[in-house]
């Protein structure tokens, strides 16, 4: 279906600008904004079930024909990766409304927010290196807004670390592609994957070119030695922003990786796999690690995002069906169950009035049911079973026990048991232990939670995540099989090539 | 500072940027021109004129509020996107008019394209151009 493959960005681009055409009423921006973000997901739903029914979906925009024009491709994980954007997009623009201060409000916050999701979309759908790097620079530019937003001095630092490390990137992404351009004369994806491992390209070149991508991409993607930047700055923006954050951002790098790699650059995979494993297993390491070290309650997660990622690299360096089906469960899971603890902590935020782990406490006597909302993602997270994270760890490790690579597995069992001990560090320290006398709680000029409904906005989107890392954990199976379907399409570069290629409608 | 000899030339010049502008812009579609060059020549034609008096007179002038000059010129690029849709066409695709009209030539949905562009240029640069000026 044409029609339905543009909508996920046309939809945030209408909402972006109903919401400056309402720019001075806020609470006419406050109802477009998530309705928008509702029609956005039922759209998305609507692309994963034609996908999943009827195969890979391509538009051609413009009716230009295929290595020429711009090219729009959903196979399953584009759709998969689409509804997952539409889903938090929802859970956050829901959140928001109750946790988003006025001032941020009436400086475009929305407008932006939905701009970020159109930059996500396009990226997830687009099938051409050229415009793709066009997704990630609106990404980022409505990313850099977003972070600096409100100006606060904290704010500001952490933007400055995050603006200029992804201005590298992008340059670096853009050099990459010139080279690319330059030596397959087609910047088509599709194109490239039959040029590149056709034999009239020197393959050292292509391996010399699949590296300068895997360093923009890494960078992006927050993987060992180059995430530096995202626990300098994660922390720093509002918690609506830091989930919609770590919930696409990061993900849209590791989308990006999945996709050259499995695509494109497929000329030397025992160097190139090889070398994506190593950098999985030193991701979890130190990110794990660095979690463990911290007491700040959004630092903590922010070092977790990095032990994620290595986790999702970990199934695209095995390189199997099972390993890269694992990839895509643990994505979809990944995403819910932290956005899910950081709408937690700012929670906690708005009750407590401090993100620090040592000021916090007896949480779980004045607030049960939000220590619940808590400890169910965080199990989730730590691979408990029969909890989401359970299934995406299983599949990732009978994956690296299938391909002997039993150092990896190693690694990932490891991170698992330290990665628990991290998140009970919360429990304890946030939730089980008294509260710490002496502090008074200063709430600084967010929005009150006098009303019933302006609660039930904040906890509405964690019950729904919540539940679902339960549902995705208990009734694993038919997610599972999507990812599966998925990863098949994933290895098979040929069906894509002959979609967006050959035969199109 | 108040210059008389530039307000007083920016009374002829403000009308002949805008028809420059516009003049850029139909020319735009098969050759140098378009909707960002024109965007910018409007731009700089209010932009003179807020040098020339002050940016509060420059935005009297100004038909409508800059934020909603950039939402009304995205509105009518992906409108001209969408017709296409409208015929069964994939999006972006082109439809034209048959018939000629002079000066313009042949009317499509390029040009409604890149009259959205010209809007949201003109919206961007002013707005950052007054919150400058403003400070």
């Amino acid at each position: 279906m044409n029609g339905l493959l543009i909508l996920p960005i046309l939809i945030p681009l209408m909402t972006a600008i109903a919401l400056v055409l309402a720019w001075n009423h806020r609470a006419i921006q406050r109802r477009i904004s998530v309705a928008g973000a509702l029609i956005l997901f039922l759209a998305a739903i609507g692309l994963l079930t034609s996908v999943s029914s009827d195969g890979i979906a391509v538009v051609q925009i413009g009716d230009w024909p295929a290595p020429f024009g711009i090219t729009l491709v959903a196979d399953l994980f584009s759709a998969i990766m689409v509804t997952m954007t539409g889903l938090m997009g929802l859970a956050v623009a829901v959140y928001s409304l109750s946790s988003m201060d006025a001032p941020r409000e009436s400086f475009g916050y929305y407008p932006l927010f939905h701009v970020l999701l159109m930059g996500v979309n396009g990226a997830f759908l687009t099938g051409d290196m050229f415009n793709l790097y066009v997704w990630f620079e609106v990404m980022l530019i409505a990313s850099f807004v977003l972070m600096a937003l409100g100006g606060e001095r904290v704010q500001l630092e952490g933007a400055i670390k995050y603006v200029t490390i992804n201005l590298v990137s992008s340059a670096l992404f853009l050099t990459a592609i010139g080279i690319l351009y330059s030596v397959a004369g087609t910047l088509n994806m599709a194109d490239l994957a039959q040029r590149l491992n056709s034999g009239d390209v020197d393959p050292g070149m292509v391996t010399a070119l699949s590296m300068m991508f895997l360093i923009a991409f890494g960078i992006k993607a927050a993987v060992f030695p180059l995430f530096f930047w995202l626990p300098a700055s994660y922390h720093t923006p509002p918690v609506a922003v830091t989930a919609i954050f770590s919930g696409l951002l990061t993900k849209v790098g590791v989308y990006s990786l999945i996709r050259v790699f499995t695509l494109i650059f497929l000329r030397d995979v025992d160097y190139t796999h090889t070398l994506i494993l190593v950098i999985a297993g030193f991701t979890m390491v130190t990110g794990v690690l660095g979690a463990v070290a911290q007491t700040g309650f959004r630092r903590l997660l922010s070092f977790h995002i990095v032990s994620q990622i290595g986790y999702l690299l970990m199934g695209l360096g095995l390189f199997t069906e099972l390993a890269l089906a694992g990839t895509v469960f643990f994505m979809v899971h990944v995403i819910i169950a932290k956005s899910a603890l950081f709408l937690v902590s700012g929670a906690v935020y708005q009750i407590a009035g401090t993100y620090d782990l040592k000021k916090l406490g007896g949480l779980y006597k004045s607030h049960v049911g939000l220590s619940m909302m808590f400890l169910f993602p965080a199990l989730s997270l730590a691979g408990i079973p029969p909890l989401s994270g359970f299934w995406a760890k299983l599949t990732l490790v009978r994956a690296g026990l299938e391909t002997e690579e039993y150092a990896i597995v190693a690694v990932a069992l490891g991170v698992s048991i330290l990665t628990l001990f991290s998140m009970m560090k919360i429990w304890a320290e946030a939730f089980w232990k008294d509260r710490p006398e002496s502090d008074e709680a200063a709430s600084d000029g967010l929005p009150e939670l006098r009303t019933s409904r302006a609660w039930l906005a904040l906890v509405a989107p964690i019950i729904a995540l919540g539940a679902l890392t339960i549902v995705l954990g208990i009734a694993a199976e038919p997610f599972f099989v999507l990812a599966r379907d998925a990863a098949r399409q994933l290895l098979d570069p040929a069906s894509y090539i002959q979609a967006v290629l050959g035969g199109t409608p | 500072m108040k210059s008389v000899i530039l307000s007083t030339a920016t009374r002829y010049l403000l009308p002949l940027l805008l028809l420059f502008s516009i003049f850029a812009l139909l020319r735009g579609h098969n050759e140098p021109g378009g909707g960002f060059v024109g965007g910018l020549v409007a731009s700089a034609a209010f932009t003179l004129f807020a040098l020339a008096h002050d940016v509060e007179r420059a935005r009297a002038i100004l038909p409508l509020n800059p934020r909603l000059l950039i939402a009304a010129g995205l509105l009518i690029a992906v409108t001209s996107g969408l017709i296409g849709m409208l015929f069964g066409e994939p999006f972006m695709t082109t439809a034209w008019d048959s018939r000629e009209i002079p000066v313009v030539g042949k009317m499509g949905t390029p040009l409604l394209f890149d009259i959205g562009v010209y809007l949201a240029v003109m919206g961007v640069a002013l707005t950052i151009i007054f919150s400058l000026a403003e400070e």
